[in-house]
């Protein structure tokens, strides 16, 4: 649609949309920013979206810096700044006036009600990210099992997952995947 | 403030010696979230509790889940909007700017460098490799975090939460439907449902 438009323009505009509607966190918003930047957008292939994602993980800070990845691949650093604060800055202005709001009418029960509500959409769309990240990850049956492996110890234990995601940088490395 | 905290040893590691400690300055604020943020692999969330209510005791627990909650039922990254709000209640909106500044600043810097090393290396095949296994440890990690929060769910024998949480996971994850249009379905719905059962229960 907006193809030949500015791509700092359609970056901004993109993760501020997105922002106001990423309910349940980044991590919810995956399966949108896949079919956005892969499948509408064309900034990048399947598998480069799951380099990205797996570079997400292994940095440090919140899960929401995925979109500065896409933002750099599409638009170098200002894509990476632009991507960012359009992803951080329509929801962190909403936050800032609802709890100014709330804390002056603390007694209504809306809150309660709105978040129990909107519980089991977003574990609904994290689990529609997991697929799809696996549909593009796992692309070998030694790939699938490092995945279940990985879930079934992180699911099981309180190992740091940095540790996980180093054991699989490793059987990667091996060529074991 | 939060004396209904129980006085369980705490030995007060760091902190000067009051334990109603003072609202925070700003560059207190940048410096704090930046530190948690950092430490955070694979979410913040965990650090967050960590400095806010055990290091630094500028909020009891019920202030921080109560903070949380909001901050989880608006859309967008609940840990910047945690930033967002934490930061403002103590130094209004340049309060919140530190936070938010130092919650995402840094490991924006280190991403970028990350991105700028994948764009040049990206295609050499033993990274290649190596990126391919962390992303199969990472979508495990993730379907992990989603069946932690399946639990309560199961556990509560909630069906009808079950079947909207199959019904998004469907739409979005298989007919692969834009997020807007689920949402604006979606969420009409299970509000109104969960606000029926609401006022059957009482």
């Amino acid at each position: 649609m907006n193809s030949d438009a500015n791509p700092i323009l359609t970056l901004a505009w993109t993760f501020g949309v997105m922002s106001l509607f990423a309910v349940g966190g980044a991590n919810a918003a995956i399966p949108e920013m896949h079919r956005l930047a892969v499948d509408v957008q064309h900034w990048m292939t399947d598998k480069q979206f799951a380099d990205v994602f797996a570079i997400s993980q292994l940095s440090p800070g919140p899960n929401v810096l995925i979109v500065t990845l896409i933002g750099y691949s599409v638009a170098g650093v200002a894509g990476a700044l632009v991507a960012t604060l359009a992803m951080c800055g329509p929801t962190a202005v909403l936050a800032y006036y609802v709890s100014r709001f709330l804390t002056r009418s603390s007694r209504s029960r809306w809150p309660a009600i709105i978040q129990a509500a909107l519980v089991p959409l977003s574990i609904g769309l994290m689990g529609a990210s997991g697929l799809i990240l696996a549909l593009t990850a796992d692309r070998t049956w030694a790939g699938a099992l490092v995945t279940a492996v990985a879930a079934a110890l992180a699911f099981a234990t309180r190992l740091n997952p940095f540790w996980l995601l180093l054991a699989g940088g490793c059987l990667g490395f091996a060529g074991v995947i | 403030m939060p004396p209904d905290s129980p006085p369980v040893a705490v030995p007060a590691p760091d902190i000067p010696e009051s334990a109603t400690s003072t609202p925070p300055g700003l560059i207190a604020l940048f410096v704090a979230f930046a530190k948690m943020s950092l430490a955070g692999f694979g979410g913040v969330l965990v650090w967050a509790r960590r400095g806010i209510v055990d290091q630094h005791r500028w909020m009891t627990a019920d202030e921080f889940n109560e903070t949380f909650a909001l901050c989880h039922f608006l859309p967008g990254p609940n840990i910047v909007n945690l930033s967002v709000v934490f930061g403002s209640r103590f130094r209004g909106i340049p309060g919140g700017l530190a936070a938010f500044a130092g919650l995402v600043g840094p490991p924006v810097v280190v991403v970028t460098i990350l991105a700028a090393l994948y764009a040049r290396y990206g295609e050499i095949d033993a990274l290649r490799r190596i990126l391919a296994g962390v992303s199969c440890a990472a979508v495990g990690l993730l379907l992990s975090a989603v069946f932690r929060m399946m639990m309560p769910l199961i556990k509560r024998r909630d069906l009808i939460g079950l079947v909207i949480l199959a019904a998004v996971f469907i739409a979005v994850g298989l007919l692969r439907l834009p997020l807007p249009a689920v949402l604006l379905v979606a969420s009409p719905v299970s509000i109104a449902i969960s606000f029926v059962v609401r006022r059957r229960v009482a």
